[in-house]
């Protein structure tokens, strides 16, 4: 028996995500006394793979390939699979990250294996079934799905699981399988990267607004905040639809589904598409000049007041706070 | 140019999610159900690429009779025709095989779907259908042209986009932004009644995944009113109590 977790690096680094997802594979490893081994693909310096021991894999398979520099979801489901051939895994762990989704499905499809993606935690694995939680129905409710496949693939969702350390001695083997010509049609020409933006599906805090805040002129106390919280921005969907700020910015049921620890919705009234996609978040904040807005039903705080007047307090609070 | 568009027959967005039968199935009792929002984003960008007589569409949907409905929705949006592969969805797995093996057999250029169903949240079936065509397959796209040849492709990525370019068959799973959905005129509605809509038979396949119960999340309590003229409360709260800044 033998865990996998495919480890995404971001220009040669990890991000928490990807130790989350390694805290995760090694807690399934444990379960069943296996180990784990990380795949890495791209190119990674030997200290950021020995980071992955940190968290439990004893072994990194390091693919260093110029021709797998960019992220092509073909070749490098084609890569996983053959290591997990190699390694024998039964159980192969990725993250439920844009490219995860990318991914996963493809590799569960060479190992003919069944998939969870969306994963909140761990597989329960009684009376020798293999059950895994997923969020479902945009979360308003959870799916248990038992995978009775051979080999199980598993797409952990962003902040489900935390990062454990787990501090083990880990070898770095060169992994080197042939990359087929036809597994590299789809060509990346162009990677942009806001460098500033905290990427609002892994964000641990996230500020959002809505028609509340009546124009996009009046995002600049918005960002402030969010700034002052090293949170990212996240907005309603009428917002999106109207231009006042870019689609991926849009959380609930036809955007984006997250799950930081906090998530503060100014100017938001709460429709039940926007709660689907935020509330599995640990803390929701409410602001809402509406003491009635629906948004207080699911809030664990909430300041019922004119966001005009609430969130520039809330700023200097903030700013005093930190010192 | 031949564009395949898979849709899938969901929940309205609006409904109250039940589960009945001991948690094990989901409560279709007065559910409304609808085209996947994300689907039909694919099936307006397919149109418009299509515009002009560049092109056919054709919808596709794993399904058993009662998703007809959607299904002459899509016709009404503005495919040209349609396929019903005639039986229950099980899982991702089994949809996606049912949809690679008609694609097989017919000769489409572009397959498009929706970047993920809102009743599974699954992103699976673009990728796995990719995956069984062996083709590309580029998930979570916001853009995308195409020459005749050549598709340009933007795609989400953490934090940022990237520009993707691929010559040939391939499959991509729209997002918003890829274009804004179109509503059915009544010309569409009436022509959507004489289009084509085939009925296939669904193959069989090693069932690899099945749900076994479904939970609804837990209650929040109540909510912490802080005074508006004192958000610093709000802070101590969220630095001392919930421990999150």
């Amino acid at each position: 028996m033998s865990v996998l977790v495919y480890v995404e690096q971001v220009d040669g680094k990890f991000k928490k995500s990807v130790f989350e997802a390694v805290s995760y594979a090694k807690a399934i490893a444990d379960k069943q006394s296996a180990n784990l081994t990380a795949i890495s693909i791209g190119n990674v310096g030997e200290s950021e793979l020995k980071e992955l021991g940190k968290y439990g894999a004893s072994k990194v398979l390091n693919v260093s390939n110029d021709q797998l520099k960019n992220f092509v979801n073909q070749a490098y489901a084609a890569v996983i699979a053959e290591a997990a051939k190699k390694e024998k895994s039964d159980v192969i762990v990725l993250s439920n990250s844009f490219s995860g989704k990318g991914l996963a499905p493809r590799v569960a499809v060479k190992l003919e294996a069944g998939l969870v993606d969306g994963a909140v935690e761990l597989p329960q694995l009684d009376g020798g079934k293999f059950q895994v939680k997923k969020t479902a129905f945009s979360g308003k409710a959870f799916a248990i799905i038992e995978l009775t496949s051979a080999i199980k693939v598993i797409a952990l969702n962003p902040n489900a699981f935390g990062t454990k350390e787990n501090a083990t001695d880990t070898t770095i083997e060169a992994f080197n399988p042939e990359v087929k010509s036809t597994d590299l049609a789809a060509i990346v020409k162009e990677v942009i990267r806001a460098t500033n933006k905290i990427s609002l599906p892994d964000a641990e805090l996230v500020v959002s607004a809505g028609r509340g805040l009546k124009g996009p002129e009046n995002w600049g106390m918005i960002e402030e905040l969010a700034s002052l919280l090293g949170a990212a921005t996240a907005c309603s969907k009428p917002v999106s639809d109207a231009d006042w700020r870019p689609h991926e910015e849009h959380v609930g049921q036809t955007g984006i589904a997250i799950s930081p620890n906090l998530y503060i919705a100014i100017g938001i009234s709460g429709a039940i598409q926007h709660l689907a996609g935020v509330s599995s978040s640990k803390v929701i904040v409410v602001i809402n000049k509406d003491p009635e807005a629906p948004f207080f039903k699911v809030a664990d705080y909430g300041i019922v007041g004119d966001a005009f007047e609430v969130v520039p307090k809330l700023i200097e609070a903030l700013k005093a706070h930190k010192g | 140019m031949k564009i395949l568009v898979c849709i899938s027959n969901v929940p309205d967005t609006t409904t109250k999610i039940t589960f009945t039968n001991d948690n094990t199935q989901f409560n279709t009792s007065g559910v409304q159900f609808i085209v996947n929002p994300y689907d039909e984003i694919a099936l307006s960008r397919a149109i418009e690429l299509c515009e002009g007589g560049k092109g056919t569409v054709t919808v596709i949907n794993v399904g058993e009779v009662a998703t007809e409905p959607t299904i002459r929705k899509a016709l009404a949006i503005g495919a040209d025709d349609a396929v019903r592969i005639n039986a229950a969805p099980r899982d991702a797995y089994f949809t996606a095989y049912q949809i690679a093996e008609y694609a097989k057999s017919n000769d489409f250029d572009i397959i498009l779907c929706g970047r993920e169903s809102i009743d599974y949240n699954g992103s699976q079936v673009a990728a796995m259908i990719g995956e069984f065509l062996d083709i590309p397959s580029i998930s979570i796209i916001k853009k995308l042209d195409y020459d005749g040849s050549t598709a340009t492709i933007e795609r989400e990525i953490e934090g940022g986009k990237e520009i993707i370019s691929v010559s040939g068959k391939f499959i991509a799973s729209c997002a918003e932004g890829t274009a804004e959905p179109k509503i059915p005129n009544m010309r569409g509605i009436m022509s959507a009644r004489t289009k084509p809509l085939q009925v296939v038979e669904a193959k069989e396949i090693a069932q690899l995944s099945k749900v076994q119960q479904f939970e609804t999340p837990p209650p929040r309590g109540a909510v912490k009113l802080v005074p508006a003229e004192d958000p610093a409360k709000l802070i101590d709260l969220l630095h001392q109590e919930a421990k999150v800044i």
